[in-house]
C-alpha cells in the first residue's frame, strides 16, 4: 500500500488525497469514488497539546452573534479552550487542569463540554477526581464536586464522564453508572446536587438532551453506558424513566436526541436510531469499520454527524416518512482524515454546513465547510 | 483509567524486548550457550511467580519513568550488559512497536490476542527449560482467567488507557518506515481496507424498520473504504490460531533495528512535561516492581563465565555517537534504586524479597560487586 507522500492533505480537500490513494493502491472493481465532494478543508486550528484518545473529545460553543466559535479539547491532565474567528484564526486560548486530590498520578480529564442553559452557559469538566464547573470562558470555577470513591471495588477506576444540560439541570455521568443531576441557578455559584439517577450498572459514556417537544414527545434526556444500555428520561425536579433500550454486548460511545428519536453510536461501528418513547429500533446503519467516537446533531436541519476510529466522518440526513411518520436516514457525505484515529467531531454552525474534528495524537483541530 | 492495564503493557513490551534482544544476540554472533542463558534468565525473571502476582493486582498504570526502570533491571537480569544509548534505543523500539500494535488492533479485545502472540513466541525462545515454560503457561492461565471474560466496554477503557500512555510518541523506526506502516512524520498508517473487526459488519448498509419491527427498506451508501468481512475470531486457548498477526516477531537476523529520533518538535513539550513534574510517590512506584526484579537478580559469577555487552547499534562508534547526539531532553533519566531501608517500605514486599532464591546455587560468588563489564572477545 502506498504511504501518504505529504504529511498534511492540501487545502483543496482530504477527499482528493483519499481518492489518489485508493486509485493507486486498489484497482479493484466496485471501488467508486466518494459522493461528489461537498466539503472542503479549511484552515486548521493549532492546539498546544494533542487530543487524548477519549470519545466525544471535542466541544463546540457557537456564538454567531459575536462571530466567534469556542472549541474545547482534552489533552490529558489538561484541557484547552480556544476561541476562533470564522476563518479559523485563533483569538484567545486557555488551559484548564483537573483539580488535584489524593492519588499517585496527576488526575486525567475525561471530558469537557459547554452546557447551554436558559439563562447562562456553563463549562463543565469531568475527571478522575470529580466535576468542575466554570463560567463559559473558563475564567472562574463556580462549583466543584468531588467523586465519592467509597463504593468502588479495587478493580474499578473512579471517574466522571458524560455531560449534558437539560432545562436548568446539568446531568453528569459517573464510573458506577450513576447520573448526577445538578440544579443550576440563573447566576452565581449556588449549584446543588438535586438527584442521583441509579439505573445504569456500568460507566456512563455519554448523555444527550433536547428541548421538550410538546405533549406527545415527553422524552428530553437520554443516558448511555459502556454496556450499550440506553435510558430515556423526562427531566424535572424528579427525573422520570420513560424507556430502557438494552445493549447488545458493545459499548454505546455517543448518543444524540432529535425530535423524539435517539441516535446511538456503538463500538462496533453501527449507528442505530430508536423511537425514544417506545424504544423500538427504526434504522440500523453499518456506518463505520471501527468504534464510533462521536455523534453530533444540527437540529434545525436534522443532520447527524458520525466520526469513528476508522478515520472516517459521515453526514446523514434524518427525516420522517410521510406515510407512517417513522424516522428515515439518507447518507449525505463521507470524509476521510488519512491515518488519523478520530476522537471528537462537532458541527460548527446550526445549518450543519461546517464541522470540526479532533484526532488522537493530533495537535490541531481540523475544519471542513461546504462548498 | 483502567486498573487492569499494567499486566498487558508489561507483557507486550517485555515480548518486544525479547524479540529485539534475540535478534541482536544472533546478529552479534554471541555464542549459543551464552545467548541461551541470557534469554532463559530474562524470561524466567519476567515470569517469576511472585512478580506476576504483584503485577496482576489491580492498580494504576506506572509512569513512563517507573516502567522504564523495571525494564532496565530486566535487561540486566543476566550476564548481559547494555550501555545507556543501547538501552534507550531498545526501549524506544519496544514502545513504538507496542503502540503500533495497540493502534492497529481491530477491536479493543484484540490486545489480548496480541499479548498471547507474544507469549506464544516467548515460549519458542525458551530453550531446554520445562520450568520456565511452565512459568509462562501459568501466566497464560492468569491472563485468560482475568481478561477472558472482560466486557467490550472494559477493553475499550484499557485501550484508551494504553493510548494515553503512548500519546505523543512519534519515534521513527526503520523497519516500520521500510514496511510502509509508518509515515516519515512518525505517524502510523491506518489502512482503510482489509477485514473488519470480529463483531463489526462491513460498512455500507442502511436498514429501515417499521413500527412493528419489520425491515421495510435496505439501502446502500458509499463508505469510502475497501473492507471485507472478518474471517474468524482469534483463539484464546493455550494453543490456537490467533488469526491476528500483530504481536508476532517481525525481526530477523537480516532486518536491522534502527531508530531515528524525531526532530525536535512541539510534541517535545508534552513529553518532557512528565519527567519534570515531581511525583512524591514515584519512589514508591519504582520500588515495587523494580525492587522485586532487583531482588531476583541472578548471581553473576566472576569466574569462568564473564559477562558481555550487547550493542543495539551496528558498531561501537555508532553507539557512542548516539549517546553524544541524543538531545538532553529526550534521554530517559534512570533513577538508581538501592534496595535499602526506606520509610515507605512495604513490609510484605520485604518478606517476599527475602524469600527469593538464587536459581543456581553453585554459581554464588563471594565478590558480587566485581566490575564485569568486560567485553566479550570477538569470535
Amino acid at each position: 500500500m502506498v504511504a501518504a507522500d505529504s504529511e498534511r492533505p492540501n487545502a483543496s480537500g482530504v477527499s482528493e488525497l483519499l481518492e489518489s490513494r485508493l486509485s493507486a493502491a486498489f484497482r479493484a472493481p466496485g471501488i467508486d469514488h466518494l459522493s461528489p465532494r461537498m466539503f472542503r478543508r479549511e484552515r486548521s486550528i493549532p492546539l498546544r497539546g494533542s487530543a487524548a484518545a477519549l470519545c466525544n473529545n471535542l466541544s463546540v460553543l457557537q456564538l454567531p452573534a459575536r462571530n466567534l466559535t469556542h472549541f474545547g479539547v482534552v489533552h490529558g491532565p489538561s484541557a484547552q479552550l480556544l476561541s476562533a474567528a470564522p476563518e479559523g484564526v485563533p483569538l484567545a486560548q486557555r488551559q484548564l487542569h483537573a483539580k488535584e486530590g489524593a492519588g499517585v498520578s496527576p488526575p486525567l480529564i475525561t471530558q469537557i463540554h459547554w452546557c447551554v442553559l436558559p439563562f447562562r452557559v456553563l463549562l463543565v469538566l469531568t475527571s478522575h477526581r470529580g466535576i468542575q464547573m466554570y463560567e463559559s470562558d473558563g475564567s472562574v470555577m463556580v462549583y466543584w464536586h468531588a467523586l465519592d470513591a467509597g463504593d468502588a471495588s479495587l478493580v474499578q477506576a473512579v471517574f466522571a464522564q458524560g455531560i449534558a444540560a437539560s432545562g436548568h439541570y446539568v446531568c453528569v455521568g459517573t464510573w458506577s453508572g450513576r447520573v448526577l443531576v445538578f440544579d443550576i441557578p440563573t447566576k452565581g455559584p449556588n449549584i446543588v446536587l438535586s438527584e442521583e439517577l441509579a439505573r445504569h450498572q456500568t460507566p456512563i459514556s455519554d448523555i444527550a438532551t433536547e428541548p421538550a417537544q410538546g405533549q406527545d414527545c415527553m422524552a428530553d434526556t437520554v443516558t448511555a453506558d459502556d454496556s450499550g444500555l440506553l435510558c430515556v428520561w423526562r427531566s424535572g425536579p424528579k427525573f422520570k424513566l420513560l424507556t430502557q433500550i438494552p445493549g447488545f454486548g458493545v459499548p454505546c460511545s455517543s448518543v444524540q436526541l432529535w425530535q423524539g428519536t435517539v441516535a446511538a453510536g456503538y463500538g462496533n461501528g453501527q449507528v442505530r436510531l430508536y423511537e425514544a418513547s417506545t424504544g423500538s429500533i427504526h434504522v440500523q446503519i453499518d456506518a463505520h469499520a471501527r468504534a464510533i467516537c462521536a455523534l453530533d446533531l444540527a437540529p434545525e436541519v436534522g443532520k447527524l454527524l458520525s466520526a469513528a476510529e476508522d478515520t472516517f466522518i459521515h453526514i446523514w440526513k434524518l427525516s420522517r416518512s410521510p406515510e407512517d411518520g417513522c424516522i428515515e436516514v439518507e447518507h449525505c457525505h463521507g470524509e476521510c482524515v488519512p491515518d488519523t484515529q478520530l476522537c471528537g467531531a462537532r458541527f460548527c454552525d446550526p445549518s450543519g454546513s461546517s464541522f470540526a474534528v479532533t484526532g488522537y495524537d493530533l495537535a490541531e483541530i481540523l475544519r471542513f465547510s461546504s462548498m | 483509567m483502567s486498573m487492569r492495564t499494567l499486566p498487558l503493557l508489561f507483557l507486550n513490551l517485555g515480548g518486544e524486548m525479547l524479540y529485539i534482544l534475540d535478534q541482536r544476540l544472533r546478529a552479534q554472533n554471541i555464542p549459543g550457550d551464552k545467548a541461551r542463558k541470557v534469554m532463559n534468565d530474562i524470561i524466567s525473571t519476567m515470569f517469576n511467580q511472585k512478580f506476576m502476582e504483584e503485577l496482576f493486582k489491580p492498580q494504576e498504570l506506572y509512569s513512563k519513568k517507573a516502567l522504564r526502570t523495571v525494564y532496565d533491571r530486566l535487561a540486566h537480569a543476566s550476564i548481559m550488559r547494555l550501555n545507556q544509548a543501547s538501552m534507550d534505543k531498545l526501549y524506544d523500539l519496544m514502545t513504538m512497536a507496542f503502540k503500533y500494535q495497540v493502534l492497529l488492533c481491530p477491536r479493543p479485545k484484540d490486545v489480548l490476542l496480541v499479548t498471547l502472540n507474544h507469549l506464544d513466541a516467548i515460549k519458542g525462545l525458551i530453550q531446554d527449560s520445562p520450568t520456565i515454560l511452565h512459568q509462562v503457561d501459568e501466566t497464560f492461565r492468569q491472563l485468560t482467567d482475568i481478561y477472558g471474560d472482560l466486557s467490550a466496554g472494559e477493553f475499550q477503557l484499557i485501550r484508551q488507557t494504553l493510548l494515553i500512555f503512548f500519546q505523543d510518541l512519534h519515534i521513527r523506526v526503520s523497519i516500520f518506515l521500510k514496511d510502509k506502516v509508518q509515515n516519515s512524520n512518525g505517524r502510523f498508517v491506518l489502512p482503510v481496507s482489509g477485514p473488519v473487526p470480529w463483531g463489526t459488519e462491513v460498512p455500507g448498509l442502511i436498514r429501515t424498520f417499521n413500527n412493528k419491527g419489520k425491515e421495510v427498506k435496505k439501502t446502500e451508501f458509499k463508505h469510502g473504504g475497501s473492507y471485507v468481512a472478518a474471517l474468524k475470531e482469534g483463539s484464546l486457548e493455550l494453543y490456537g490460531d490467533r488469526v491476528l498477526k500483530l504481536g508476532t516477531n517481525m525481526y530477523s537476523v537480516n532486518r536491522p533495528v534502527e531508530t531515528h529520533m524525531s526532530a525536535a518538535s512541539k510534541n517535545l513539550a508534552s513529553r518532557t512535561q512528565e519527567s519534570i513534574v515531581p511525583n512524591p510517590l514515584a519512589k514508591e512506584e519504582l520500588n515495587l516492581l523494580a525492587r522485586l526484579i532487583g531482588g531476583m537478580e541472578i548471581q553473576k559469577p566472576s569466574g569462568p563465565e564473564p559477562g558481555f555487552r550487547l550493542n543495539l547499534f551496528t558498531t561501537d562508534e555508532e553507539e557512542e555517537q548516539a549517546a553524544l547526539t541524543k538531545p538532553e531532553e529526550l534521554s530517559y533519566e534512570v533513577i538508581n534504586i538501592q534496595a535499602t531501608q526506606d520509610q515507605q517500605t512495604n513490609q510484605e514486599l520485604e518478606r517476599i524479597m527475602g524469600e527469593f532464591e538464587i536459581t543456581d546455587q553453585s554459581r554464588r560468588s563471594a565478590s558480587k560487586g566485581d566490575d564485569w563489564l568486560a567485553m566479550m572477545d570477538e569470535l
